[in-house]
Parts: structure tokens; sequence; C-alpha cells
């Protein structure tokens, strides 16, 4: 095993939830003589092995993937989304903490015009739980109107139905904020294609060099006084080299 | 139940005002115990540079804050509303662990301007009563000057090893610093950081228009650096991973970089972490306290007693235990009784976002508070006799970082937002993209406040806090003539594409993040049916407990709030060992 995977693996069992919570000390005295990195701050790398651990219905990975590759197709700047690995970034991201809505306020009710109010929409609903009916929705919306499943329509008609879910024109069913569900998965797959590497997507780091983004770097001193200069820096990961 | 053995000191919560106190006070030799919600964390052990620089888990996901699962309040516009909870991440950025929202901070590092502190008085001295009293506003001073937080003033940026240049020493101008600010002792204890691109063409611009710009002062720290309290610091590597994030280098300002290494090390000072203060205890008689309740991490709950307690914060948690804990009367908006809860301000913030064509900005090379700044349209630095506002807004540009998943939202009008288009236009704009942040004062008004809520809770059945508020129409006034102001200044930089911001143009909301920084609840001041505590930060109610937090805030000025947050922290508890342990009693008779 190389550095590379030993840190993969160590992180991977840190996601399934394997730290004590009831290890951390509640009441100190002196400062720490503990000085080991805590583990819970460690990355939690993508689960990759070529399965799917969220994204498990076949239509719905067809639909989600087909509506990634669209928001940021393959062309002549680079690869598309999900050459990127921004699917294996995107399931692992639903199997976490993000999919689980762990930060967020979930109780009840959802009082009506509160997203008036606030400006933003807000969910009770999880992340994995709006992937899950919204890809739904989208898939019935296409069988409905053009017969076909999503991801088999023309990219020129599939562009159409995202460019009325953006605008708010089309909606998928009553229950269903289509215009945020479209900006979750434009949100996503940005991350994806521009969150360092570890997370599954940005896969050679082909977003960073789009943009000219020198990654994980930590010290600039060198480079700060050629103001307004063309650097050039490679970027870099947080995964180790091999 | 159990009962910890008495403290002499209660500080709830190690932010920088908790742990400016605690040093302050175990330094006097005196017992304290600080409780904290959060777990400990640390430079070293938790973010060093193999954990730190990534945008998705620190910036995007919030991993440091503590979340609005935990911590939120709910909100609405007007008293006839229904409010709602906040429920993901919105304007609330708490800390999630200690160091509390010191930890995780971005690091400009500002004192207030004079005229903020006595910002009714001046008023009305410079444009008369009509002005302080529009029927909406509700100034107030501070019942302390400017003059008399200077000391303490000066004291933090040493604590904190500020970088920055003095434009104003004792009343002498000193061009290339801020020559608007208030008179300073001495200058900062280390040099500005380097100017960078954006802060190049932004100085260049202003000064052709005859303002004065300055690089912001930082706790961003230049060079390595020992503090009074011998604790090193290093220098700053421009890496931009500050706000939202730790710092790996020690160069970055917080309790941890800055007073955790002296302070954990004194045998008279206990710290709990996750442990959740949920009341302060009034004695029988009412006249003090006698100490707090807490719930641990295992959701046990606790007795600690002390003879004194300082709530320390953050601020909408201040305001809420004064609340939860019935100390001082609930403020009333309908006829303006009560104090618990009054004076919520935000910032009102505009600005222009644009793109100069041509132009290497290396975004990526920055620092969190890095930037320039003109005061030329900030506190009252310019007449407002014929302006429809009072006060303005600290006008600046970033050097501060280039994240690639948040920058993608900044490409000129017209850029599609995905699609093939959208990979060609943030290729060609993600280096030419620079902004003007005006970060606007934010006057009290009588109809903003906080109290309880009635419809929602939170996880240990408690109720969330309500905040009713909106922007006053002076306010929304400032925010369009700062706004002006940018885009003269954009076009002075050359920019072609220009797209003015303006959050105040719309009602408030504590979804879209246009600042922060949330101020009042608990105000200060010098006359206890407008004040929650005295000008030592004392209650007015029991004179054993003290606030330190932005809640004792007044109003908020065109500056980040968290140096004024240290100097009022350590003039209080200096005040605490020097005259309230000889003499315990109301230090201000009234």
């Amino acid at each position: 095993m190389n550095r590379r995977e030993a840190l993969k693996s160590l992180s991977a069992l840190i996601a399934t939830g394997a730290v004590a919570a009831s290890a951390r000390a509640s009441e100190m005295q002196g400062y720490p003589s503990n000085l080991a990195v805590a583990d819970e701050f460690l990355p939690r790398p993508a689960m990759d092995g070529g399965k799917m651990h969220v994204l498990t219905d076949e239509t719905a990975l067809k639909t989600v993937t087909a509506v990634f590759d669209r928001l940021i197709p393959a062309d002549d700047l680079g690869p598309s989304a999900s050459e990127a690995g921004c699917i294996v970034f995107l399931d692992s991201q639903l199997a976490d903490r993000f999919g689980q809505g762990a930060q967020l306020y979930r109780e009840g009710p959802k009082l009506p015009g509160a997203d008036e109010l606030t400006q933003a929409p807000q969910f009770i609903a999880t992340p994995r739980e709006r992937y899950e009916t919204g890809l739904k929705a989208l898939e019935a919306y296409a069988q409905q109107t053009d017969g076909a499943a999503f991801a088999d329509l023309q990219p020129d008609r599939q562009d159409e139905i995202l460019q009325g879910m953006e605008e708010g024109s089309i909606s998928l069913a009553d229950d269903i904020n289509t215009k945020a569900f479209f900006e979750l998965m434009l949100q996503n797959v940005r991350e994806g294609y521009f969150s360092d590497p570890i997370y599954g997507g940005n896969k050679d780091m082909v977003g960073w060099k789009l943009i000219g983004f020198p990654g994980a770097r930590y010290d600039y001193r060198l480079y700060a006084d050629r103001v307004g200069q063309k650097l050039d820096l490679e970027s870099i990961s947080l995964i180790p080299l091999d | 139940m159990t009962t910890n053995s008495k403290a002499d000191v209660i500080v709830v919560g190690l932010g920088w005002a908790g742990s400016l106190m605690a040093e302050e006070l175990t330094r006097a030799g005196l017992n304290v115990v600080a409780i904290d919600r959060g777990p400990w964390i640390d430079t070293s052990t938790h973010t060093p540079p193999a954990v730190d620089p990534d945008e998705l888990r620190w910036g995007i996901r919030k991993e440091l804050f503590s979340p609005p699962k935990d911590n939120t309040l709910t909100f609405r516009n007007t008293l006839d509303q229904t409010a709602v909870p906040q429920r993901d991440f919105g304007i609330f950025e708490l800390g999630g662990g200690v160091g509390g929202a010191g930890f995780h901070w971005a690091g400009m590092a500002w004192r207030f301007n004079p005229y903020d502190f006595e910002i009714r008085s001046k008023t009305i001295e410079r444009y008369g009563i009509d002005r302080a009293e529009d029927g909406e506003l509700q100034l107030q001073d501070w019942g302390i000057t400017y003059d008399e937080l200077e000391p303490f003033y000066d004291r933090w940026e040493r604590i904190a090893g500020i970088s920055g240049k003095a434009g104003n020493l004792n009343g002498e101008k000193i061009e290339g610093g801020n020559v608007l600010e208030g008179p300073r002792s001495r200058d900062y204890p280390t040099p500005p950081l380097k100017t960078l691109r954006s802060m190049e063409v932004f100085n260049e611009a202003t000064e052709r228009m005859g303002y004065h710009p300055f690089t912001i002062p930082v706790a961003n720290i230049s060079q390595a650096y020992v503090n009074p309290l011998g604790v090193s610091m290093g220098a700053c590597s421009y890496c931009g991973f500050c706000l939202g994030f730790g710092c790996g280098n020690f160069s970055k300002s917080s309790p941890q970089a800055c007073i955790f290494p002296a302070l954990m090390r004194r045998s008279n000072f206990r710290l709990l972490t996750e442990s959740c203060v949920t009341r302060v205890n009034k004695a029988p008689d009412g006249q003090t306290v006698t100490g707090v309740t807490y719930v641990d991490a295992h959701g046990k709950e606790h007795v600690q007693e002390g003879d004194i307690v300082c709530i320390t914060a953050f601020q909408i948690d201040s305001t809420r235990l004064m609340l939860l804990s019935g100390i001082g009367q609930p403020y009333d908006p309908r006829d303006q009784s009560g104090v618990v809860g009054r004076n919520f301000s935000f910032q009102t913030v505009s600005g222009v976002d644009m793109w100069i064509e041509g132009e290497q900005m290396n975004p990526f090379i920055g620092a969190g508070g890095l930037g320039s700044q003109i005061d030329d349209f900030n506190a009252d630095n310019f007449d407002h006799s014929d302006l429809d506002f009072l006060h303005g807004a600290g006008m600046l540009t970033l050097a501060r970082d280039g994240m690639p998943i948040s920058k993608a939202n900044k490409l000129p009008q017209g850029s599609p937002r995905w699609g093939s288009g959208f990979k060609q236009a943030y290729k060609d704009h993600y280096q030419t993209y620079t902004t003007i942040f005006n970060q606007g004062s934010s006057m009290p008004i009588k109809h903003g406040y906080l109290d309880l809520d009635p419809n929602y809770k939170d996880k240990f059945g408690q109720p969330l806090l309500r905040l009713t508020y909106d922007y006053s129409q002076s306010d929304r006034n400032m925010a369009k003539f700062t706004m002006d102001r940018s885009i003269e200044i954009a076009k002075e930089m050359g920019a072609q594409h220009i797209t003015p911001f303006n959050f105040a143009d719309k009602p408030f909301t504590t979804s879209i993040i246009a600042s922060d920084h949330v101020i009042g609840g608990t105000p200060m001041g010098a006359d206890p049916r407008t004040s929650v505590v005295n000008p030592y930060l004392q209650s007015w109610d029991c004179h054993n407990l003290f606030i330190c937090s932005a809640s004792v805030f007044p109003m908020n000025s065109g500056y980040n709030p968290t140096e004024t947050v240290g100097a009022l922290a350590i003039r209080t508890a200096q005040a605490i060992h020097q005259q309230y342990i000889q003499n315990p009693g109301a230090l201000v008779k009234v």
C-alpha cells in the first residue's frame, strides 16, 4: 500500500464513523499533550471502487450523468463533468454528511411563504432526498414531453429542458422546487469539477488547470512580489504524490 | 445533575472575548473556568498545512462553523409576519470549536471611528436633532469614547500582532496609513502585508480621484512576532486559505495562535469543552447571579457556581442567554420599553464586481483580510448636511483568495453559467476579476430587535432566538450612495465589465450572506433605560454578571467588529480585577 492508498483507506474508515466521540476530553487543565493530527479533521476522500453508494438506481444515474455532462460538457477546453469524476464525487458527497443534511436545521413545520421571506429557498428534505425525487421527476418529465429517457434526448433538447428549469419556466412536479433543484445540481457539478481531486472529481486537476488555480499550495511568498505577472504554477492536490 | 467546585470567574464561550478575559483574570490570580460548547481544536492537531487548503471542506461545507442544526434562529422582516427558521448556513457564522469565530475569521483588524462611540451626540451636534431622531432610527452613545478605549485597542493589537501602518499618530497624519482614523498612541506591531495587483490598481485609481487609499490592517501577520504573552507567531505565506479556515502557519491571529499557549498552562485555568451553557442562574433576591447550568456532550446537566459570570458568547447567543435566564427586561418594539434584544444591527453592503481585461490578478495569492480601502465615505469623514443618510462605508478591494468553486459565480453579466460557454468565460475571466466591497454601517432602528421565538426550539427544547429586522431608509440611501461611488472608482480602475450590487435594495434576509457581522441585543450605555450593560459591560440588573460580545455594540460601523470586541474584553477584565474584586457592586452609579 503506498501513501496515497494508505491515506484513502484511513479516511474511508473515518467516514464510516469509526471515531469514538466519547474519546474526546471534556474537562481540560494544562496544554494538551497529544500532538497527533485529529483523525476527524483528515479529509474524507471519495469512496471509489467502481460502485455507487447512493446513486444506485440505473435510470437516475444515467439522468444525472446526462445533466452533469451538459452543465460541464467535453470540449476543446477539457473533459466533461463525468469524465472528470464528478459523478463519483456527487455519490460520495450524497453518502456523506452533506447528503444526509447533517448540518441543517430540519425541525418542522415549513411555513407557507417561508422561501419568499428568506429570499433563498430552504429545505427540510436532505440533498440526498432532493436528488432522489428530483431525478425521478426529471425523467418522468422527459418521458411525458418527449416519450424518451432524458439521457437519450439530443443535447440541444437536454439544454432546452435545463434552461427551462434554470429560468423557472418548467416545473417538474408540484412538490418540487425545480429552479432550486437545478441550482443544487449546478452547484454540485461545479464543486466536483473544481474541488480537490481527493473528493473524486477534478481528475488530474482539469478544473484547476482550466482557470490556472495552483491548488493546495500553502506558500506564495516567492511569487507575491511578481505582481501582475503570469506565473504558470503547476497545480497540486492534497493527495500525496506517489 | 452534578455541581462542580466553585470558581472565582466563569467564562461562557472561549472565543476572542472569553480568552482575553480569562488571560487577564488568571494573570491577576483569579481561578477561572471557561465553558465552551465546542470541542478543542488547535493549529497543529486540527488545521495543519496538510489539512487546511481545502475549499470544499472549509469554504463550501463550512465544517469549522457551528451548524444551523445546533445553533440557528428564526427571522422575519416585520412585526406582523411569522418568523421562519434559518435552516442552512446564512449570515450567522458561529465558531464550531474553542476559539469561536476567532479561529475561522478572515482577519481584518479595525478600530472603530471616534464618531461611532458618540454617534447620537455628534450627529445632533453637527446636523441637529431631526437627523438623529427621524422616527425610525434609535441612535445612542456607547457610554465610552474612542480615547477611553484607545489603550485597550493598543493592547489587543500587541497581543494579536496586527500588521498595518498608522495614519494618525497622536494627531499627526502619516501618508500611506489611514489618515482618517482616530488618533493612535503608537504604530502597529508589525508592518503591512505586500501590495498585490488588485490593490495596486485600486490605489492608483483612488489616488487620482483625490481619495486616501491605504492597506487594510490585518491579523494575517507579515513577519515573525512574539506577543506580550510570550507566544510566537509566524509570517503569513499568502496562501489565501483564511476565511472559514484555520491557519497552519501560526500567522492568523486567533485565541489558538495568540493566547491559548499561555492561558492553558496556567494552573488557575480550567476549560470545559463540548459543554453548552443553557442558562445563567440568579440568586433568590435577583440582585446577583450564582453561576450557570450547562449540558455536557452526553446530555447530562451540570451546575457551575462562580462569584462572577462573564457571558462571552457569539452575539446571538449572548442575547439569547440573557432572555432564557430572565435577566433584564425584554425589549418591546411597540413602545421601545425594555432593553434585552434591543438595537440589532448588521452591515449595509453594496459595491461592484468588475473585470479588467488583460489583467493578471493572480487571485490565489492573498490573505483573509488583505486589501486596500478608502475611508473617505466612512463614518462622519464627509459632510452629510445635504445627504439623506448618516454614516457610510469602508470601501475596499480585496486580495483575499482565488477559491475556484466560489469564484465560478464571478463572471461578467451575460456570461453563460454552464455549458462550454461557461468553461470559456471562466477561463477568460478568472484572472481579471476584482471587486469593491462597501462595508456599510448599520444604524439601529426601533423595530430591529431580538426576542424568543414562540414556535421553534433547539435540540435542548429551548426556544430559538427570533430576529425582526429590515434596513432603515437611511442605510438604504447610504448603500445606494456608496454603490454609485464604487462604480466611479471601477471605471477609473479601467474595468470593461462592471456589475454593481446592493444588498439593501431588497428586504434584509438571513439567508443571503451580505456580511456575517451581526450586532446588538445587549447594548452598552450610560443609561439603564436604553442599555443592558454599563460602560464596563456590567449588567445593570446583576452586578456580578458581565457581557462581552458584539451584542453590546449599540450600532455597527463601516468596519469589522472583532478588534472592538477584543479591546472591550481587555478593558472589562481589567475593571474586574482592579476595581470590582476589591469592592463588589455597581461600577457605575446612576
